[in-house]
């Protein structure tokens, strides 16, 4: 089992009071599995991803990542594993705006110790970026900086890669393709990815497919 | 109207820091502004009182052209021939233990015009001429006096210290002059028809008063030196307010549109942003020159001595605030404030009503930018470098320093840009990469920061290079000027004469120190007579010499010339130059002659006592082993009989011409300071502003596993690089600003050229200073990001942007 | 004469705030044997031309002139040469030590306006000086002296000139008469109490010349009058002005008369001198002297206009000055200017007036 959370809770505190986000939250993601996280608009997925993604604490129970146990993990342990073992997607593209899209491609991969450069080459040519090389993250389009985040994640070929709407600014014809590629790469890359959407449509493509309502599994 | 500027204004309540960096800037730029400008006109003005006292003001002097005063026949023949003129001898007298200026003139026939008039007008003229005498002096000298002579003192404010008026008779009898006339005043009002001077006296000249536009001269350039700091100084407290005004600008960008969504004319909008503007600059302004008048203070007494021991100017050590200073300090801190914040007002104004409220950050300079500044800049080098070759003039010195400066500061981050994308290419990891990559980034944002820490340490290791020159070379001419052991002066010619028989039994060598003053090619110098001495053959450091030069001096044919005469082209090696009193002499060696603004001319001690009988034989040189020169002084005083205070060993003169030395470079040292200040000042704002903006772009990096801690010690990394860049290319900037100071403003403004000795200790010590003045300026911002919540970072990184 | 100006001179000069010092005393004391001046005797007799020379040993002397002329151009003018002596102590020395200091006055009066000029300077170094023979009395480049050496008195023939700020002249000088002495055989007594001076006169000369106002040249001749006086008594406490007349006659004869003002009457003087030089003595007796017009000079009431009545002789004139404000602007300012008088008599003079 690649990431096995078990009875995880999160709550924030707002002017309003103690908010309860997620509230025993039991999931398994296998290795090379592809899961789809769905649901309404704050039912917790994001919180979900951050906590697995080590960006944030769980309140509660267990987050178990290969083994090891995130809630033992300190600042330290916490960079290692966001650079070693998890792979970020996000709607926000993310990008380092002083590295050109090359050395944005590569820059995780080298962090992790995982640059391939065979491979990379590969990904930015089936991910039609390879015109795009030495351009800046300015200097593109939002879906071409959509691909390039995808690709950067790909490229460090983590353990479990965690995507939050990651062909959100897509076309939905656009959007499907890169989904594709995107899943076909993740698995030849050996990497299990748990995904974001509130697209049943996408959902379905995956292996498995999780609904969270109200900070809890439901489905 | 009223809630539109609480709208406006209540941006400062949430961002106290901001309005604290833009109040500082302003009032730091104002205040070191304001400062030098206040020593200056404080000085100014108390020079031109001295100098117009002594001198007589811009009247005409008519002098000897021989060099041996000019007789009361003389003085009579053309006071009968009707030329209104007034005799003054004048001379150094010792009180005590003080050196006096002592200036003889003739109340009845000073012109009024002579400034002295308030000095010896009004009623008690009786008590000036009659006996014993009495010494017109200012209260300070009065002091020292007091004790000293039993001559009435009076006291008027517009005698300069250690100068004292006296009649002329006590003057001639004080000097021994035995009526030997220094200077005849000219009035400027004379009868019509008088016949020239020349031709009634042929014996005598007149002259243009050149004392004083020497006197100008050098003073100008100390002043000019001061100014160029002031105005450096300005321009990086600039630099702080341009930057401070940007960022508020562009951070009120939503506020600016909400209020013209709301109705608010784009005039209106203007207007408040401008009265705002100007009531912070009026405010900053005026803590600014109250801060300057603080720093004046502190500087002051520097610069009193710095004039004394420079110009023998005479300066009062305090300082009284005067209200031009307010009129020019406010008129800076408003006109400054114009202008770094007139590119904000113009965006404001041409911002579409429906732009983003979005602040754009900074604007990013492309490498277009970039490639401009640097042409401008390098257009700015050549223009130094052409001012260098073909101009003249202390004022082209300066502007080839200006150019110089500027043009560097402006190809900086061009320069910076391409070591960084060098340093990038050749990075080995990503997060170096990065770090190169991430440092370009932040260029725009922090160039003018550096621009003005650049300016800040270039000028610091230009000056101190050429103070430690100045220094070394000073020194190291002292000890050769003053070889000999002991100074006596006698008293009078009788003393002399028995001095000469007394000192060669006790002493291995007399050096007779005796000079006239005389006309050489239109210029009244002093020509001094050295002896035929291996004191002078081993020690006097000539520039230029023949081989056999002290030999042709010693047999009368050769003349020595100094340096300031070579440089002017007066006389050159070679050179038959026509000596007062109709003889010639071959120039075969130049000496230098630091500090002397005047051309001299040294001959052999036989050639000029034979050409001129009348000079005064009162000043030895005597050498005797060292360890034998405090007997030597004892018995002087007690078998001899000369008073202590005619007697001075080499080491305290020595240490008073060091003391001298050393304060004329404090105040610029303590300007330095200021600046280096100043410009860390800069940085520090730069990076405040800068860390608000940052956080975008370091949130990736850290979700993808750089911990904070590495991201804070990165950012200090990266400020210590870009400030070890700009140190680096300071040094060579700095050097070439000493090399202009030395060759080309030196030379027009004292007349000598000072060899350029480098001392890279201390631009270690330089670079330390800059060192803890960076950690400073990082420090807050750094801190800030060390300890931000993660979950700041998560907002950042997954959504809020 | 104008021992009044010269003790001005001397007051405003040397002594007024000098308080405490010894010549503070001198002023008020008299105590001239103090300062080592000697002191004008009674009955020692003046001789030539020795005394036409300066008198160092005593603490003030005057070389003054004035003359009364007439244009080519139809005008009147006045001209004055005037060289003051004050000792700082008696005695002469070389050089800048010499305790002698020269003053000069220069004016000329026309009919709007007057010009004058002032010249200071130092004993001992050649820029002031007199000798008495051949005579030539200086300072700077304003000359009194003796045209030529042949003539039977040093002061017979002279010239004289100066320049100032809008005008000069040049002037040439005959006696027609013999000297005159003042007083007792020249000795002059100054106030009931006994204070006295050497003065003589010459107040015969013709003279002939050209004059310079305001750039244009005019030639002029007309009569002149000079003055010998020296002393160093300084006058009595009380005494605070003096009116001084020399009245040439058309038939010839000449009249000096002061009066010196104080406290009470005052102490009047004169000597009808007769064509021939002869000299009856005045007192305040024979003599009455009256203003009769006052004019705002310098922001003074100044009695411009007198009468002056000498019953002996049925003389009853009054004068009318040239110009009413013929005043001196010097460093001790003072009114002097020619006039002219009419009445049982006419003719033409000077009057000083000091003091007001």
């Amino acid at each position: 089992m690649t990431l096995s959370m078990t009875a995880v809770r999160k709550s924030y505190t707002t002017a309003e009071g103690v908010i309860e986000i997620l509230n025993g939250i039991d999931l398994d993601v296998g290795a090379s599995e592809s899961v789809a996280l769905t649901g309404e608009s704050g039912s917790g997925k994001s919180t979900l991803l951050h906590l697995a993604g080590g960006l944030d604490h769980a309140d509660g129970g267990s987050v178990i990542m290969q083994g090891q146990d995130l809630a033992k993990f300190g600042e330290r342990e916490r960079a290692d594993y966001r650079r070693t073992q998890v792979g970020l997607v996000f709607q926000q593209f993310n990008l380092i705006p002083s590295l050109n899209v090359a050395a944005n491609i590569s820059f995780h991969a080298k962090l992790a110790g995982r640059y391939d450069a065979a491979w990379e080459l590969d990904l930015t040519e089936r991910l039609g970026l390879a015109p795009y090389l030495s351009r800046f993250p300015e200097q593109l389009s939002g879906g071409q900086q959509q691909r390039v985040a995808i690709a950067r994640t790909l490229a460090a070929r983590p353990p479990l890669i965690l995507a939050d709407e990651p062909t959100g600014n897509l076309d939905e014809a656009t959007g499907d393709a890169v989904l594709e590629l995107m899943l076909s790469l993740a698995k030849n890359a050996g990497s299990a990815l748990l995904l974001v959407t509130h697209s049943m449509r996408l959902a379905h493509r995956l292996d498995r497919k999780v609904i969270l309502r109200g900070g809890r599994i439901v489905e | 109207m009223r809630f539109a500027l609480a709208a406006l204004l209540s941006h400062w309540r949430r961002k106290p820091l901001q309005l604290l960096t833009l109040v500082m800037g302003i009032a730091l730029a104002t205040a070191l502004w304001s400062g030098v400008q206040a020593i200056n006109a404080e000085a100014r003005a108390s020079y031109t009182r001295a100098a117009s006292v002594l001198e007589q003001g811009a009247l005409q002097q008519v002098v000897s052209k021989g060099g041996g005063g000019i007789s009361i026949d003389t003085y009579g023949k053309l006071r009968r021939a009707g030329w209104n003129l007034s005799p003054v001898i004048e001379g150094t007298v010792r009180f005590g233990a003080s050196w006096i200026k002592l200036v003889g003139i003739d109340p009845t026939t000073m012109p009024r015009e002579g400034q002295v008039a308030s000095i010896t007008d009004g009623s008690d003229i009786s008590s000036f001429f009659s006996a014993p005498g009495q010494l017109v002096v200012s209260a300070a000298t009065a002091r020292k006096l007091r004790n000293a002579t039993d001559m009435r003192l009076k006291i008027s404010e517009n005698v300069p210290d250690d100068a004292a008026f006296v009649d002329i008779s006590v003057a001639d009898r004080l000097l021994d002059a035995r009526g030997k006339i220094n200077r005849l005043v000219v009035a400027s009002e004379q009868r019509p028809g008088l016949d020239p001077i020349d031709q009634v006296a042929p014996e005598t000249m007149l002259r243009e008063n050149t004392d004083k536009p020497d006197v100008a001269r050098l003073t100008d350039s100390f002043h000019l030196n001061l100014t160029a700091f002031g105005f450096l100084s300005f321009v990086v407290g600039l630099f702080i307010v341009y930057s401070a005004t940007g960022l508020t600008f562009e951070q009120r960008r939503g506020t600016f549109r909400t209020l013209r969504s709301l109705g608010i004319s784009l005039p209106a909008l203007t207007t408040m942003l401008v009265v705002e503007l100007a009531a912070f600059s009026l405010f900053s302004g005026i803590i600014g020159v109250i801060l300057g008048y603080f720093i004046a203070s502190a500087l002051m007494p520097g610069v009193a001595t710095t004039l004394k021991g420079l110009y023998g100017a005479n300066v009062p050590g305090s300082l009284s605030i005067r209200p031009e200073w307010w009129v020019s300090g406010l008129a800076i801190a408003l006109g400054g404030t114009a202008i770094s914040s007139v590119r904000s007002l113009w965006r404001v104004w041409s911002l579409p009503i429906l732009a983003a409220a979005q602040p754009r950050a900074w604007q990013r300079a492309s490498a277009k930018t970039l490639a401009y500044q640097a042409t401008a800049g390098g257009g700015l080098l050549l223009l130094s470098a052409v001012l260098a070759v073909t101009g003249s003039g202390i004022v082209i010195g300066f502007g080839v320093l200006g150019a110089l400066l500027l043009g560097c500061a402006l190809l900086l981050p061009g320069l910076l840009a391409i070591s960084l994308a060098s340093a990038e290419r050749v990075s080995r990891t990503a997060l170096t990469q990065w770090f190169w990559a991430d440092t370009r980034l932040q260029l725009p944002g922090l160039s003018l920061a550096l621009m003005a820490l650049l300016l800040a340490l270039s000028a610091n290791i230009g000056v101190g290079t050429m103070v430690s020159s100045f220094r070394l070379t000073f020194l190291g001419w002292l000890d050769q000027r003053l070889a000999a052991e002991l100074y006596v002066t006698a008293k009078d010619e009788d003393q002399a004469t028995r001095l000469r028989e007394w000192l060669p039994q006790h002493s291995t060598a007399v050096l007779p120190i005796w000079s006239v003053e005389g006309d050489v090619f239109g210029d009244q110098l002093q020509i001094f007579g050295v002896a035929d001495d291996p004191t002078y053959r081993d020690h006097w450091p000539l520039i230029v010499a023949d081989d056999n030069a002290w030999d042709e001096v010693a047999s009368g044919k050769g003349a020595l010339i100094n340096e300031q005469m070579w440089r002017r082209g007066t006389a050159k090696p070679g050179q038959t130059i026509a000596m007062p009193g109709g003889w010639d002499a071959t120039v075969v060696g130049i000496y230098s002659d630091y500090g002397n603004p005047k051309g001299q001319v040294i001959v052999g001690i036989d050639a000029l006592v034979a050409h001129y009988p009348d000079v005064s034989k009162l000043r030895y040189g005597i050498r005797v082993p060292p360890e034998s020169a405090p007997t030597l002084r004892q018995q002087l005083v007690s078998e001899f009989g000369l008073p202590e205070t005619a007697i001075i060993d080499q080491i305290s003169l020595k240490q008073q011409s060091r003391a001298v030395f050393e304060q004329t470079f404090a105040v610029t040292g303590a300007l330095n300071v200021l600046t280096l200040a100043v410009a860390g000042f800069a940085m520090f704002s730069s990076l405040l502003t800068l860390s608000g903006i940052r956080l975008p772009q370091l949130a990736p990096v850290w979700a993808m596993g750089i911990r904070r801690r590495n991201l804070a010690l990165y950012e200090v990394a990266r400020t210590l690089a870009l400030w070890l860049a700009t140190f680096i290319a300071a040094i060579p900037v700095g050097l070439g600003l000493a090399w202009v100071l030395l060759a080309i403003v030196n030379v027009e403004a004292f007349g000598w050229r000072l060899p350029m000795t480098v001392f890279p200790l201390d631009w270690l010590w330089l670079g330390a200073v800059a060192l803890v003045a960076a950690i400073l300026s990082i420090l807050v911002p750094v801190r800030r990001l060390a300890t931000i919540n993660p979950a700041d970072l998560l907002r950042i990184f997954a959504n809020e942007r | 004469m104008s021992a009044k100006i010269m003790m001005w001179i001397l007051a405003v000069f040397f002594v007024t705030a000098s308080s405490g010092q010894s010549q503070t005393q001198g002023f008020a004391g008299l105590g001239s044997d103090a300062t080592g001046f000697a002191i004008p005797q009674s009955g020692a007799a003046l001789s030539f031309p020795a005394d036409h020379g300066a008198h160092p040993d005593y603490r003030i002397e005057w070389w003054y002139v004035t003359a009364n002329l007439q244009g080519e151009d139809g005008k009147q003018y006045g001209a004055q040469w005037t060289l003051f002596r004050s000792a700082l102590a008696p005695g002469v020395a070389q050089g800048f030590a010499d305790p002698q200091i020269w003053i000069g006055h220069a004016a000329v009066t026309t009919v709007d306006h007057q010009y004058v000029a002032e010249r200071l300077g130092r004993g001992g170094v050649g820029q002031a000086d007199v000798v008495a023979a051949p005579f030539a009395a200086w300072i700077d480049d304003w000359r009194l002296a003796a045209s030529s050496g042949a003539t039977p008195d040093q002061l017979h023939d002279l010239s004289v000139a100066a320049t100032g700020t809008g005008f000069s002249y040049a002037l040439k000088l005959k006696a027609t008469g013999p000297l005159v002495l003042q007083g007792d055989r020249g000795f002059s007594v100054k106030s009931a109490s006994g204070q006295a001076s050497y003065y003589y006169s010459q107040p015969f000369y013709q003279v002939s010349g050209a004059i310079n106002v305001a750039g244009s040249n005019v030639q002029v001749s007309g009569k002149a009058w000079l003055d010998r006086e020296w002393s160093s008594q300084p006058l009595a406490e009380n005494q605070t002005g003096w009116d001084w007349f020399s009245l040439h006659f058309d038939t010839g004869e000449k009249l000096m008369a002061f009066r010196l003002r104080d406290d009470k009457d005052g102490f009047i003087s004169a000597n009808w001198i007769s064509v021939d030089g002869k000299t009856s003595p005045m007192s305040k007796e024979d003599l009455r002297l009256e203003p009769v017009r006052q004019a705002k000079v310098e922001g003074r009431d100044m009695p411009v206009a007198w009468r002056i009545q000498i019953p002996a002789k049925s003389l009853d004139v009054t004068t009318q000055p040239l110009n009413d404000r013929s005043w001196m602007r010097t460093s001790t300012p003072y009114w002097e200017g020619p006039l002219s008088f009419k009445g049982t008599a006419t003719g033409v003079g000077y009057l000083e007036m000091t003091g007001y």
